[in-house]
């Protein structure tokens, strides 16, 4: 484990001598973040930090309804990954009411639900959110740094990205009944099943989408080639890595166990239950920062911090149960040489691979005639309290509820990926600064450096609100007391 | 199977205060637009944000109009024509409607429909929040041009709407 970037963290700063960058709020994150870096005489980097500003009103807004509009209400939650939470909360929910196991088909349409938005959302991230830094390049003109920039460049890629995320949109609107704000997963079960025409009308393309994410991985692995030192090393911090993993020991986005192992591979913990999350996780808070910082609570905070997500995920499994993804993984795997790769532009890789997964393992289950079975629902002894864990794109997210004999919520507590990859993103923006902005004359260019460190993670800050004009993106230079020097940029 | 001509996008969260202004005008719409009759012309489709598959629901109309909550926005509403932009710097996962009509006319040869914004003023949006009732009072100004747009869905006639919006200045009653 590494060490050495806590002494950014905690630096003290002499306000006679040192000057304050503040990048506010981070673009193409959403929700809302900000860096700010303590640069000293001659732009050396004294100090970094990432404050998320973590909305800390879920647990507010679900006590007290009634545990069945809890499933739908948790997708207000966050406007980027609404179906994550919505099954998060139908699983935690299932042991409620008692449906230790769910019918065949009801697991089955859940899945799908879920692939479909692992596939729309990793698209969305590599197309739009991360391709323009990789494709042009970390200093590009910033005008041409988004999907629009893609689209004029490289017009295949651009409109392949769109087709992916409005394929996963698809299957997310016919296992969920809408588009959004759907009720598909309910306690115990689903209340839709597919009709055969419905899922002839996702067969009819599901092996154009399996194409494109092959071709989406081979992207990834070019662009890691052209420069490997670049990839391999920018921002790069060992930690351990947490994951869900299947029965049998395959990557798992859906159900599983918990596995933890430490920065060189060797499994920490195992098989642990996953109504026992907060045996093996604990969370510091730190004064800075709104958001908490989890870490594996056998190891302490200043060793136990971990990586969650796609990196986490391809590393963590056994194997993965589709075969093209598979023999990804494995050249994955061969690209460590023995090693776990700890490098966040790697999440890239990791992140394609996974959607190559998901749409392969749509297809397998779109073949499957349980999808159109009518057994939906199960029950059975009610229980007072449930957990319910999956893997989310962006990493492991943890519902868990009480629920008292008037079936209203009394306790929720929510560990989304983001929080889990808190300390990681810190570690990774302190090697950036230091490799990339010491003694240098900040720029556009230089300080996008630090943005690229976050966006590999794909944080995903749990705002659902988006009115227009309500995210301009601002870098601001300030001295240490918090006066404004310089406006960089401001975009409206 | 034919276009519907007209679609109106609406985003926003309906639990994070004056975000729900966007979704919930939508729904007063379709009402409106079954009770009228003119239901057949207008495909509404809601969401949380305008995202990169929104540009593919813009193929083959005559008329795009996107409908949100704005944080700085001159009470009632602002009500603007909107052209794509290659320059629009994409702020979050989210787009702007001009990405989304620049994302369309990169990825299709389709043309890009005429298309307008109608932004409604909003003050407050905390999540578990309702609607405000500055925002709800901005909201019924919103609807009556809502109606007005929807009775003649021509260019030249929402253009006139632009323009006469221009005329009156920046109306600010509820603030």
């Amino acid at each position: 484990m590494d060490s050495m970037p806590f002494a950014l963290e905690t630096a003290a700063a002499d306000s006679s001598t040192l000057r304050r960058v503040a990048i506010d709020p981070l673009s193409r994150v959403e929700g809302h973040g900000k860096v700010t870096l303590l640069l000293g005489e001659d732009d050396q980097v004294q100090q970094v930090r990432l404050h998320i500003v973590e909305f800390r009103g879920f647990e507010k807004f679900i006590q007290g309804r009634p545990y069945w509009e809890v499933p739908v209400m948790v997708q207000r939650l966050c406007g980027i990954c609404p179906v994550s939470h919505h099954v998060a909360a139908a699983k935690a929910l299932d042991h409620v009411v008692g449906a230790d196991r769910l019918t065949a088909s009801a697991e089955k349409l859940r899945r799908l639900m879920h692939y479909g938005q692992i596939l729309q959302s990793h698209a969305l991230h590599f197309f739009h959110l991360s391709s323009p830094d990789l494709l042009f390049g970390f200093d590009s003109e910033p005008g041409r740094r988004n999907i629009v920039g893609v689209a004029a460049a490289y017009p295949d890629v651009a409109r392949q990205g769109v087709l992916l995320r409005k394929f996963g949109q698809e299957v997310i609107r016919l296992t969920a009944g809408k588009r959004v704000h759907g009720t598909g997963a309910i306690p115990g079960g689903v209340n839709r099943a597919l009709t055969r025409d419905e899922r002839d009308e996702l067969l009819a393309e599901i092996y154009t989408i399996i194409g494109w994410s092959r071709q989406a991985v081979q992207l990834v692995k070019r662009l890691h080639a052209a420069n490997p030192e670049l990839y391999d090393r920018f921002g790069t911090c060992r930690s351990n890595i947490l994951s869900l993993i299947g029965v049998d020991g395959t990557l798992d986005f859906y159900d599983g166990h918990l596995r933890a192992r430490d920065a060189d591979g060797s499994i920490i913990v195992d098989g642990l239950a996953v109504e026992n999350y907060h045996q093996l996780i604990h969370e510091e808070v730190k004064p800075w920062s709104y958001m908490k910082f989890p870490f594996l609570a056998a190891l302490g905070p200043q060793q136990g911090w971990y990586k969650v997500g796609p990196l986490a995920r391809v590393q963590n499994c056994n194997s993965i149960p589709t075969p093209l993804a598979e023999a990804e993984r494995r050249e994955f795997i061969d690209h460590g040489q023995g090693k776990l790769i700890h490098a966040p532009l790697a999440y890239h890789w990791a992140r394609m691979i996974e959607m190559l997964l998901a749409a392969e393992m749509i297809k397998d289950l779109l073949h499957d005639d349980d999808l159109s079975g009518t057994e939906l629902t199960t029950g059975g002894t009610r229980h007072h309290e449930g957990v319910g864990v999956i893997e989310a794109p962006r990493g492991t997210l943890i519902h868990h509820y009480r629920v008292d004999d008037d079936d209203l919520v009394t306790t929720c507590n929510l560990i989304v990926s983001t929080t889990h990859n808190n300390q990681p993103m810190n570690e990774a923006i302190r090697r950036v600064a230091l490799r990339y902005l010491n003694g240098r004359q900040l720029s556009e260019g230089v300080l996008n450096h630090i943005e690229v460190a976050i966006r590999a993670f794909d944080p995903c800050l749990s705002c659902a609100t988006h009115a227009l004009g309500k995210m301009p993106l601002q870098v601001e230079l300030q001295d240490a007391a918090g006066q404004v020097l310089q406006r960089l940029r401001t975009v409206p | 199977m034919s276009v519907v001509p007209v679609v109106v996008f609406a985003c926003g969260n309906p639990s994070r205060g004056d975000d729900a202004l966007g979704p919930l005008l939508l729904d007063q719409l379709q009402i409106w637009l079954d009770e009228e009759g003119l239901a057949d012309g207008f495909e509404l489709i809601s969401d949380f944000q305008w995202q990169v598959e929104h540009a593919l629901d813009l193929v083959g109309r005559r008329l795009a109009l996107f409908v949100d909550a704005g944080q700085q926005t001159p009470a009632p509403f602002a009500f603007r024509p909107v052209q794509a932009r290659d320059s629009t710097i994409t702020g979050t996962h989210a787009l702007s409607p001009e990405a989304v009509l620049s994302v369309l006319a990169r990825i299709s040869q389709q043309p890009v429909p005429p298309a307008f914004v109608l932004c409604v003023a909003g003050a407050s949006f905390e999540l578990g929040d309702g609607l405000s009732a500055a925002a709800a009072r901005n909201a019924d100004c919103a609807f009556e041009l809502l109606k007005n747009l929807c009775r003649v869905s021509r260019f030249d006639a929402w253009q006139v709407k632009v323009s006469d919006q221009e005329a009156e200045g920046a109306p600010s009653p509820q603030a």
